[in-house]
C-alpha cells in the first residue's frame, strides 16, 4: 500500500531549498492540485527571481522564467495567446510587492485569468536576508539592521488586502503553512484559485505566509512560532475577495 | 503589382506585422509612434488578434516574452525613452533564445529629449540594448515601402535564428505617408517551435524557457552556441543599398531617413561634377563590413551622415580598416539635416566645386 | 516635379489638403510623399506639411525649398515666403493673411478662401477651395481627375461629403483672382 508519494507534477530534481524552508511545502501543494485536476499537460508555470527561481526545474509542467518582478506580465503574454491553458506565477515578496508591484496590480485591474502563488516570508531569501516590502516594523534584516522603522524604511505592504480592492481580482486569500491544519487549508485555497481560473473568473491570488529560518536566524521550529506570533498579527489569514460564485465570467 | 495604398509609416508597421501572421502586440503610448498602437487596436480584433496596452514599457516587453515563450509571434513598439525601459526584457528574451520583433521609432534624446526624429539610438540598438554578451538584428528602413518589406522579413529572421529583431525607424518615417504595397514576400523555411512552453499535453518532457545558468561553463556554452548563430546571421542576412558608388570618390554612408536626404545631396553633387555616391546599410547589425571594406579600395574618402553626433562613425572606420579618411556631418536633437547642408559638406570635402 | 509646402494653423485642414494632393499624385502614377509636422503644435499651433510629387523616387521627404507654398496664416507666410524657389508659386488665403509678396521672381496668388467658404455655407472647407484654386493655377492635375480622386475615398453613406467637397473644389477652380 502506498501511503506517501511525490506528486506527479513534480520532477525528480531534488529541491535546493534550505532545511525548514516552506517553499517545499507550497511546491508540493501546487503540484498536488495540478495532479488532482489532471491539468499538468495544459499548465504553464512562471518562475520568478528569488529563491524560487529554480521552480522551473521542479514543476513538471512547461515553465517560463521571468525577469525580476515581471512574472505577471509574462503570464499575461502566455495566457492571452493560450486562454485555455492554466497559467500560474510563483513569486516571492520582493519580486511581487517591490520590483513587480505595477505588474501585480495591473493583472488584478485587467482581471487576467491567471493564478498567483505569492510567498510572503518577510525577507529577501536568495540575496541573503535583506529587507522585503513585507518585512515587519521592528524586524531586523541586513538592510534594516536596527529594525525596520516606518520613518526610515516605510511600512510593510498587505498584498492580499490591496489586490482584493481591484475589480478584476476574483479570489484572494491569505493562508499559512505553519501547521497541518493551515497547510490543508492552504491547499484548499490553491485548489480554489485554479478552479477560479478554470471557470474564467479572473485573477486569483493566494498569499502564503512562509518562513525563512536561514535568514531569520532561527530554527525551523522557532520560525513557525515567529510566523504565528508576528506575521499573522500583521497579516491576518482569511479570504479577502471571493466573487467566484457571481454570475458571468471574465472572458 | 498589387494596388498601392497611401499609408503612414507607423500604420504600415502594424499592417505588415498582421500580414506576417503576428497576432499579438503589447505596447505603451509614446510619441511619435502612437499611431501604430491605435492602428492595431482597431485591426487586431478583426483578425482574431490582440493589441494590449500594458501598464508600462517594462510590462509590454515582458508580455512579449511570455507570448513568444509560448510559441506565438509577438511584437512591441516604442520610441527612444520607452525602448530604454525595454532593455531588461530584451536581454532576458535573448538569454532565453526567443524570437520577437521590437520597433523603435526614434526621437531626440537623451532623457525625455524631444519628439522630433532622430537616430540617436544607433549605439544602443547595435551595441548594447541590455546587459550581457549579445546581439540582435537591426533593420533600418528608409522608405515607407521598405518598412512593409522589412517588417515582414523581421518575423521570419526572428523565428529562424531565435533572436529579437529590431526595426529601427525614426519619427519622420513613422509619421510620413507614401504609397505602399504589401507584395508577397520571400518565402522562407521556418523551424518548428519545439521549445515553446504552451503545455506539454503529457506528450513530451516539460519545456523550460530560461535564461539562468548557475554553472559558468554551462552559461559560456549557451553564449557560444548563440554566437554561432550570430555568425550565420552575419553570413546570410546582411542587406545594403548603393547609389552611384561605382566611380565615387566621396562615398557617403547613411541609413534610414537620412540616407534619402543624402541621396538628394549626392544627386546635386553629381550635377556639379563631384563624384559622390551613397552607401546605405539596411541591416545595422549585422553591419555590411565586407561591402564597405570593398569600397575602401575604390573611393578616396568617406562621409558619415546621421541624425546624431556620429554614432556610426566608428563602425565605418572599423569596417574600412581606417584605410581612408572618415568624416562626419550630422544634426541632432530632432533636427533633420537638409540636402543643402550635406551638399556643402560634400563640396568642402571635394576641395570646392569643380 | 513639385515640392509643395502647406502651412497654417492646426485645424485648418492643412494635413488633409496635403493628403489629397498626394493621393491624386499616386493615382496619376507619380512618386509621392507626405510628411507632417507633428507633436503639440498640431493641437492649435502652427502646422505644416511637406508634399512631394515626382517622376522619380523621392529622396528627402522634407520640403525646405518649396516650388509651391500654400500659406494659410501670417506666421507661415512670414516664415516660408523667402524659401520658395525662384520661379515658384505662392498661394495665400487673403482672408487671413494681410500681406503681399514683394518678390518679383515668383508668382503669387491670393484667394480669400476662408471668406468664400463662409459665404457658401462651407465653413471649414477653405482648404478644399484652396486646393481647387491651386490645381487650376498649377495644372498639377486636371479638375476632373482631381475631383474624382478627392471623392473616391468617400463611402456611399457619406455621399453628402462628396457633394460639399465638389462644391468647394468648384469654387476654388472657378475663382478668378
Amino acid at each position: 500500500m502506498v501511503v506517501f508519494e511525490k506528486p506527479k507534477a513534480l520532477t525528480d530534481v531534488p529541491f535546493h531549498y534550505c532545511p525548514g524552508c516552506t517553499h517545499g511545502i507550497v511546491h508540493r501543494l501546487v503540484a498536488e492540485v495540478i495532479d488532482e485536476m489532471g491539468i499538468e499537460g495544459e499548465t504553464v508555470g512562471i518562475a520568478s527571481v528569488g529563491c524560487s527561481v529554480f521552480s522551473y526545474n521542479y514543476f513538471g509542467c512547461d515553465m517560463v522564467q521571468a525577469p525580476h518582478g515581471r512574472a505577471p506580465a509574462v503570464a499575461t503574454g502566455v495566457k492571452r495567446s493560450h486562454p485555455d491553458n492554466f497559467v500560474f506565477t510563483y513569486q516571492g515578496d520582493g519580486d511581487l510587492a517591490a520590483i513587480g508591484t505595477a505588474e501585480t496590480v495591473h493583472v488584478g485591474a485587467r482581471g487576467e485569468n491567471i493564478t498567483i502563488i505569492f510567498i510572503n516570508n518577510a525577507i529577501y531569501g536568495m540575496t541573503g536576508g535583506q529587507m522585503a516590502p513585507t518585512t515587519l516594523l521592528g524586524q531586523v534584516t541586513t538592510t534594516s539592521p536596527y529594525g525596520r522603522k516606518k520613518e526610515i524604511q516605510g511600512n510593510p505592504i498587505r498584498v492580499a488586502e490591496m489586490i482584493a480592492t481591484l475589480d478584476g481580482a476574483a479570489y484572494v486569500e491569505r493562508v499559512a503553512v505553519d501547521c497541518v491544519k493551515n497547510v490543508r487549508n492552504a491547499k484548499k485555497a490553491i485548489r480554489k484559485a485554479f478552479e477560479t481560473q478554470k471557470n474564467k473568473k479572473g485573477l486569483s491570488l493566494i498569499e502564503v505566509l512562509s518562513t525563512c529560518p536561514t535568514n531569520w536566524g532561527m530554527s525551523p521550529e522557532k520560525s513557525l512560532e515567529w510566523l504565528r506570533e508576528n506575521m499573522m498579527a500583521h497579516y491576518p489569514l482569511g479570504v479577502y475577495k471571493d466573487i467566484t460564485e457571481e454570475a458571468g465570467d471574465n472572458e | 503589382m498589387a494596388e498601392k495604398m497611401l499609408m503612414k509609416g507607423n500604420e504600415v508597421i502594424g499592417e505588415a506585422a498582421i500580414r506576417a501572421g503576428c497576432r499579438y502586440f503589447f505596447g505603451y503610448p509614446i510619441t511619435p509612434q502612437t499611431e501604430l498602437s491605435e492602428y492595431l487596436a482597431k485591426k487586431m480584433p478583426k483578425v482574431g488578434g490582440l493589441c494590449l496596452q500594458a501598464e508600462s514599457e517594462v510590462s509590454a516587453i515582458n508580455m512579449v516574452l511570455g507570448c513568444t515563450a509560448s510559441g506565438e509571434r509577438a511584437f512591441t513598439s516604442s520610441s527612444s525613452p520607452g525602448v530604454s525601459l525595454k532593455s531588461e526584457g530584451v536581454s532576458y528574451i535573448i538569454g532565453s533564445d526567443l524570437p520577437c520583433v521590437i520597433v523603435n521609432v526614434q526621437r531626440g534624446g537623451p532623457g525625455l529629449g524631444g519628439i522630433q526624429p532622430a537616430q540617436s539610438d544607433y549605439l544602443q540598438a547595435t551595441k548594447a540594448l541590455g546587459h550581457g554578451d549579445m546581439h540582435f538584428v537591426v533593420l533600418a528602413p528608409a522608405y515607407v515601402q521598405e518598412i512593409a518589406t522589412l517588417m515582414g522579413e523581421a518575423f521570419d529572421i526572428a523565428d529562424i535564428y531565435r533572436t529579437p529583431v529590431m526595426l529601427l525607424a525614426d519619427g519622420a518615417l513613422g509619421q510620413m505617408m507614401e504609397p505602399v504595397d504589401f507584395e508577397a514576400k520571400r518565402e522562407r523555411a521556418l523551424p518548428e517551435k519545439t521549445w515553446a512552453a504552451c503545455g506539454h499535453g503529457n506528450k513530451r518532457k516539460h519545456n523550460i524557457v530560461n535564461s539562468l545558468y548557475i554553472e559558468p561553463e554551462t552559461l559560456e556554452n549557451t553564449v557560444l552556441a548563440r554566437y554561432e548563430r550570430y555568425k550565420a546571421i552575419e553570413e546570410n542576412e546582411v542587406q545594403y543599398d548603393e547609389y552611384m558608388t561605382e566611380d565615387a570618390e566621396i562615398c557617403v554612408v547613411a541609413y534610414g531617413i537620412t540616407a534619402r536626404i543624402v541621396k538628394t545631396a549626392v544627386k546635386a553633387a553629381r550635377e556639379m561634377g563631384i563624384k559622390a555616391g551613397l552607401f546605405r546599410p539596411i541591416t545595422l547589425w549585422p553591419y555590411p563590413k565586407k561591402q564597405l571594406a570593398g569600397l575602401a579600395d575604390k573611393v578616396d574618402k568617406f562621409l558619415v551622415v546621421e541624425m546624431n553626433m556620429g554614432q556610426m562613425v566608428d563602425d565605418v572606420k572599423v569596417a574600412t580598416g581606417c584605410k581612408r579618411p572618415v568624416e562626419f556631418f550630422g544634426r541632432t536633437g530632432g533636427v533633420i539635416p537638409t540636402p543643402d547642408e550635406i551638399l556643402a559638406k560634400i563640396v568642402e570635402m571635394n576641395g570646392g566645386a569643380k | 516635379m513639385s515640392n509643395i509646402l502647406l502651412a497654417g494653423f492646426g485645424g485648418q485642414g492643412i494635413l488633409f489638403a496635403g493628403k489629397q494632393i498626394v493621393l491624386a499624385g499616386m493615382r496619376d502614377g507619380k512618386y509621392v510623399s507626405w510628411l507632417p509636422s507633428y507633436g503639440p503644435e498640431m493641437r492649435g499651433g502652427t502646422c505644416n506639411c511637406s508634399v512631394i510629387v515626382e517622376d522619380e523616387p523621392i529622396g528627402s521627404p522634407l520640403v525646405t525649398k518649396p516650388d509651391i507654398l500654400l500659406a494659410f496664416n501670417t506666421p507661415s507666410f512670414d516664415k516660408f515666403e523667402s524659401k520658395v524657389v525662384k520661379g515658384g508659386m505662392i498661394f495665400v488665403d487673403s482672408s487671413l493673411v494681410n500681406k503681399k509678396s514683394e518678390r518679383d521672381d515668383i508668382q503669387a496668388f491670393y484667394i480669400p478662401a476662408t471668406e468664400l467658404a463662409n459665404e457658401n455655407d462651407l465653413t471649414g472647407m477653405a482648404n478644399v477651395i484652396m486646393l481647387g484654386y491651386i490645381i487650376k493655377k498649377t495644372g498639377l492635375f486636371s479638375e476632373e481627375f482631381f475631383k474624382e480622386s478627392l471623392t473616391s475615398g468617400i463611402p456611399a453613406h457619406k455621399a453628402h461629403l462628396a457633394e460639399v467637397n465638389n462644391k468647394a473644389l468648384a469654387i476654388g477652380f472657378g475663382y478668378e483672382g
